[in-house]
């Protein structure tokens, strides 16, 4: 294992890429910006690289200290680092989709005038991520966590005239802050019931102490604390509402914090903690049903959203909650063997999408498109890749985690698995609806000069596309007679939760049933979506208002926000003016006045027995003097 | 020695500004200030090397009332004795004064003569010197807001004056009233006080405990006695706000962890639940109706009280998280509240406005002011890495380990926050130029180097919380374990 510096630097190079253009400003030239950039985020993949290679499958992991950041009596938080199979397994998919994607801003962004400003802040971003994924104590984890929402925040409002925009940034960041207080909460918990906020600490205690069955309710709520967290950053029901109105950020955004990385951080702190999770059932049913909720209610959504990104964005949201499934179900490497895949396919997708949006000037409204395949040869070759990806067609890198989270709930909730299933069908249908529609047929609104995106654009989409395609060999199942090479790298990892879990094993043939009906759904998806939007497409019929009321619900989105609005928004300003208005103005302080105005009165009229007659003073005294007397008299008896 | 001059240095440097014309006032009290940051650094390395006794000052003073000159610095003094010199500089820096302003020569003499004061305040351990100190802060201040304050000057200022006394009063009245009960020939010394409270019955000890929490929470202020602060701040020059926000209030603060918590433990006992509750009412009271302030300066006054509200509740739980906690916000809230409130005046003096709907579309004009803003506002709500963070962690975690929904109540303080402050970053540095706008000013270099100087600070201290929280960690370990012994 290398050195602590040298660990150290990988988060560090980011940050420094970052420090250097946001204070050089406007003064650095567009190349060197860029050279910068990438060249931070390239070396810190290199980095991460070497050290995935010189990582074995059985290594512990290392753990490395800098200072101490808060020490508090026991409540003591070193700022430390943690390098494990996880970590590196994340490390490797930031700074590598990362970079892609830094690269892909260079042709995206390049005549935009906050171009040295995006990748400060692209670069700020990566930083944050890396401390998320790094950090060996909830702390540190949650400056990552805050850090990444605030990169978040930025990049959304990016083109900060549009007020639109702005809302939408503010509208992330509260809603974030909302599973935040649930993290923090969750946080506080574990401090007190374990008097340590290392992340390995506490589950290993948990552990020890789960052999004699302790805390268990404890230990139910400081998972669902930590999962309110991981509902905020991953965008489930009922804190999902931002994703969708995030996409108002430049598509390198969507694609790099919107899809691969930050939304998935809700999944990495669940499986972080598997043991936390594992020991706690309910918690676990809890995960599974919000994670399958959210992804029913987001393909349904997609269907009816006809802006190229909003259906990429509801398409997150529902692939995230079948990972959420997956981790709720205890079989975390298939989560995070999907949240990779994903990782390549949906940012392969945003690209993608953003190629497209790059050509058409703007325009992002998929009725308005068509016949794109021969004006973008290479995005649209990428694109299908990645959408065959998403389908779960073999033998596309989809397929392989997809399959592996469906035998896994075929396994053990059957329930769920068909609903996974329907969802998985779903996202076959609403993707090639999109491919379809902007793809396939012809032009439907015209744009001049339409052109295939520059290299620099093109090449990150030709390397996801390969990434999406073969990326699922890295995790052959066992049917297959493959190696499960992730499964194995990170076993060290989830071993500890392992024994608490009862496995299910399936016969093969269950297995190949699976996997056979699971195309087989993705197949008729597709046939169907080809049939409505090529042989039959009907024009007219996409341009007109929803009919009925299932159209009218979907084409709101089940009217979440409108919900919100009127449940805690509209209340919450009323309140506050009531309070400002009523009670602070004319309630407490008015009270104030008054007693000030009644001392003034009354000052006034007493201020007639200062009369300078010297008879009426004595008089006050002979008086005062008396009545001292009777009063003594009147105690000590 | 360095004790005294702490004292001495800003009332001797306050005395000659006075008499400097208004070129040279300028720079000369600049550089006093920057003077006793250093004597506070030297206070520092000397406490560090020799121990506090070091830096205890304790002579006879009054013989009539037994009362003594007795300063000293230990941990928790040196957290506000070193804030108040760290800000002070700032404050004096900040004021730009155009040929209209008033005087300028004892605007500054006025400033220093407030850090005399404070610093009294915040190293008194004499009873009725504190009591001196405590009053001595509210004339420079009050002068300040009669003379440079803006509209409706006079009755406002006479608001906040006679408020605060009034809390001062009932002050003054405890302190009598336990000078009482020390054993013949009285004394006012902080150890004498200390011991013929903690003797007292738990009526008694109740009673002190209120009425040394009315001069407090004035100060601080809490809800419900905190109606005098908005109109204050905005009514006051900046400086007078930065005075009041960044420093004053935390003698209120302060006065609880020195005064009232070791002082009457039986009477926390009783009343510490009422403390909390009006404190956690507070941050959710002010968090809200700064979500619907039009006023920039009002929105960062309502903003303070919730900010302060928690800081109240976390060191009412009486406990080493709690009271650390307390120090390192009271730290913290210092430095972001004078960047806040600089900020409002860069904007004032340019716009004319403090009208959220007048404003926007500034970090198209100034993308550094809009930076300098974000960070400076980060630190406000508390992000990692920056200032606030730690502080506010730490103080709902004490709240929440004292009662769980108390906890999550205050908890609730870290969404309102992020609501009330994007918003208001939205609303003046966001968006589009409108018609008509002027053209905003660029800033100038002074200007920015303060901004720098208040960005880094918030930076450093998020990133070294531990330089603060180690400053006061020995002593708030003694604090809690008198408090906790109950009596003696």
């Amino acid at each position: 294992m290398t050195g602590n510096s040298l660990i150290g630097l990988i988060p560090l190079l980011p940050l420094l890429g970052f420090i250097l253009i946001i204070l050089s400003g406007k003064a650095l030239s567009h190349s060197l910006t860029s050279v910068l950039a990438c060249g931070s985020v390239l070396v810190a993949f290199i980095l991460s690289a070497s050290l995935f290679m010189s990582m074995h499958a059985g290594d512990s992991p290392g753990v490395f200290q800098y200072f101490n950041w808060i020490s508090v009596d026991q409540f003591k938080v070193p700022f430390s680092l943690v390098v494990d199979q996880l970590t590196v397994l994340m490390m490797l998919i930031i700074t590598g989709v990362g970079f892609l994607i830094h690269v892909y801003s260079i042709g995206y962004m390049h005549d935009d005038p906050g171009y040295n400003r995006f990748f400060a802040y692209l670069n700020l971003f990566i930083f944050f991520m890396l401390m998320l994924v790094m950090g060996s104590n909830f702390l540190i984890l949650f400056i990552g966590w805050e850090g990444v929402g605030l990169c978040s925040y930025l990049l959304i409002g990016f083109w900060y005239k549009n007020n639109d925009y702005n809302n939408a940034a503010k509208k992330a960041f509260i809603m974030n802050r909302i599973g935040d207080l649930g993290l923090i909460i969750g946080m506080i918990l574990i401090f007190t019931y374990y008097g340590t906020l290392q992340i390995a600490d506490v589950n290993a205690s948990a552990a020890q102490a789960a052999t004699s069955g302790v805390g268990s309710n404890m230990i139910t709520l400081i998972t669902l604390c930590l999962f309110i967290g991981a509902i905020g950053k991953s965008a489930q029901i009922p804190l999902h509402t931002w994703l969708p109105d995030a996409m108002a950020g430049p598509t390198p955004v969507s694609a790099l914090i919107h899809a691969a990385t930050m939304v998935t951080a809700g999944i990495y702190l669940i499986a972080r903690n598997n043991v936390l999770f594992a020991l706690s059932p309910f918690t676990s049913e809890i995960v599974m049903i919000i994670g399958i909720a959210s992804s029913l209610m987001a393909a349904l959504i997609a269907l009816r959203q006809n802006d190229i990104k909003k259906v990429l964005a509801y398409s997150t949201v529902s692939q995230l909650g079948l990972m959420f499934v997956a981790v709720g179900n205890h079989s975390y490497a298939s989560g995070l063997f999907h949240m990779m895949t994903h990782a390549f396919f949906k940012a392969l997708l945003f690209l993608g999408a953003g190629s497209v949006i790059h050509a058409l000037h703007g325009e992002q409204d998929i009725r308005n498109m068509g016949g794109l395949r021969k004006l973008l040869p290479i995005t649209f070759v990428t694109f299908i890749l990645g959408a065959l990806a998403i389908s779960g067609i073999p033998p596309f890198s989809g397929f392989f985690s997809k399959d592996e989270i469906l035998v896994n709930l075929y396994a053990h909730n059957k329930v769920i698995w068909i609903m996974a299933s329907v969802s998985s069908m779903l996202t076959a249908f609403y993707m090639f609806r999109l491919v379809f529609l902007t793809f396939y047929g012809s032009m439907r609104k015209g744009v001049d000069h339409i052109h295939e995106s520059p290299s620099s654009i093109t090449i990150p989409l030709i390397i996801l596309a390969t990434l999406s395609t073969l990326g699922g060999l890295l995790n052959i199942p066992a049917v297959f007679h493959g190696s499960e090479g992730l499964h194995h790298f990170l076993s060290p990892v989830f071993d500890a939760s392992g024994k608490f879990m009862t496995h299910t094993e399936l016969s093969q043939s269950e297995e190949f049933m699976t996997m056979g009906l699971a195309i087989l759904l993705a197949v008729i998806a597709i046939g169907t979506a080809y049939h409505f939007f090529i042989s039959k497409l009907n024009l007219d019929r996409l341009m007109v208002a929803p009919k009925n009321m299932i159209q009218e619900t979907l084409s709101n989105k089940f009217y979440f926000d409108e919900i919100y609005e009127s449940v805690v928004t509209k209340p919450l300003q009323k309140t506050a003016h009531i309070l400002y208005r009523y009670i602070d103005i004319k309630g407490i302080d008015a009270i104030v006045n008054d007693y000030g105005y009644l001392v003034r009165q009354g000052s006034n009229k007493s201020k007639g027995i200062q009369s300078g007659h010297i008879t009426q003073y004595i008089l006050a005294m002979v008086i005062g003097i008396i009545s001292i007397l009777i009063a003594s008299k009147f105690f000590s008896a | 020695m360095i004790t005294v001059s702490l004292v001495l240095w800003p009332v001797i440097a306050a005395l000659i500004a006075l008499g400097l014309n208004t070129k040279t006032a300028r720079p000369f009290s600049i550089f006093a200030a920057v003077a006793e940051l250093g004597l506070v650094a030297f206070a520092s390395y000397q406490s560090k090397n020799g121990g506090s006794s070091l830096l205890e000052v304790n002579v006879p003073w009054m013989s009539y009332l037994h009362t003594n000159f007795h300063l000293g610095i230990d941990g928790i003094s040196m957290v506000l004795v070193l804030l108040t010199a760290l800000l002070v500089p700032f404050i004096l820096w900040t004021i730009h004064h155009d040929e209209n302003f008033d005087k300028p020569s004892s605007y500054y003499s006025l400033i220093l003569f407030m850090q005399a004061a404070l610093m009294g305040v915040f190293m008194a351990k004499d009873g009725f010197l504190f009591y001196i100190f405590w009053e001595l802060a509210l004339i420079p201040i009050y002068f300040i807001c009669l003379r440079w304050g803006s509209f409706d000057k006079g009755r406002i200022t006479l608001k906040f004056f006679i408020y605060t006394l009034t809390g001062s009063l009932f002050m003054l009245l405890a302190f009598i009233y336990i000078y009482q009960h020390t054993p013949a020939p009285h004394s006012f010394d902080i150890q004498a006080l200390y011991d013929s409270a903690r003797s007292m019955d738990a009526k008694e000890q109740g009673f002190i405990f209120l009425a040394l929490f009315m001069a407090f929470a004035i100060k601080m202020p809490i809800f419900p006695l905190h109606t005098w602060q908005p109109e204050t701040y905005n009514m006051a020059p900046t400086q007078g706000t930065m005075l009041l926000s960044g420093i004053m209030l935390k003698m209120g603060t302060y006065g609880v962890i020195r005064w009232l918590l070791p002082m009457v433990p039986l009477g926390l006992e009783q009343y510490g639940t009422l403390a909390i509750i009006l404190s956690v009412i507070s941050i959710i009271y002010a968090s809200c109706i700064a979500l619907v302030q039009t006023d920039l300066q009002r929105l960062f006054a309502y903003s303070s009280i919730a900010h302060v509200g928690l800081i109240s509740a976390g060191m009412f739980t009486h406990t080493k998280m709690g009271i650390q906690g307390a120090l390192l916000q009271m730290f913290s809230h210092g430095i972001v509240v004078v960047g806040l409130f600089y900020i409002a005046d860069i904007l004032y003096r340019r716009t004319r406005t403090q009208d959220l709907a007048h404003m926007g579309g500034i970090r198209l004009q100034s993308s550094f002011l809009a930076s300098a803003f974000m960070i400076i506002m980060l630190g406000s709500i508390a992000l990692p890495l920056t200032s606030g963070f730690v502080g506010e962690f730490l103080l709902i975690n004490s709240v929440f380990r004292w009662n769980a929904i108390a906890g999550v109540v205050a908890g609730l303080s870290i969404i309102l926050g992020a609501t009330y402050m994007l918003r208001c970053y939205q609303r003046t540095m966001l968006g589009d130029l409108r018609e008509g706008q002027f053209l905003f000013e660029p800033l100038q270099p002074r200007e920015k180097f303060i901004l720098i100087a208040l960005g880094l600070l918030v930076l450093l201290f998020g990133l070294f919380p531990s330089w603060i929280l180690n400053l006061s960690d020995h002593t708030v370990d003694s604090l809690v374990n008198i408090i906790n012994l109950k009596s003696n």
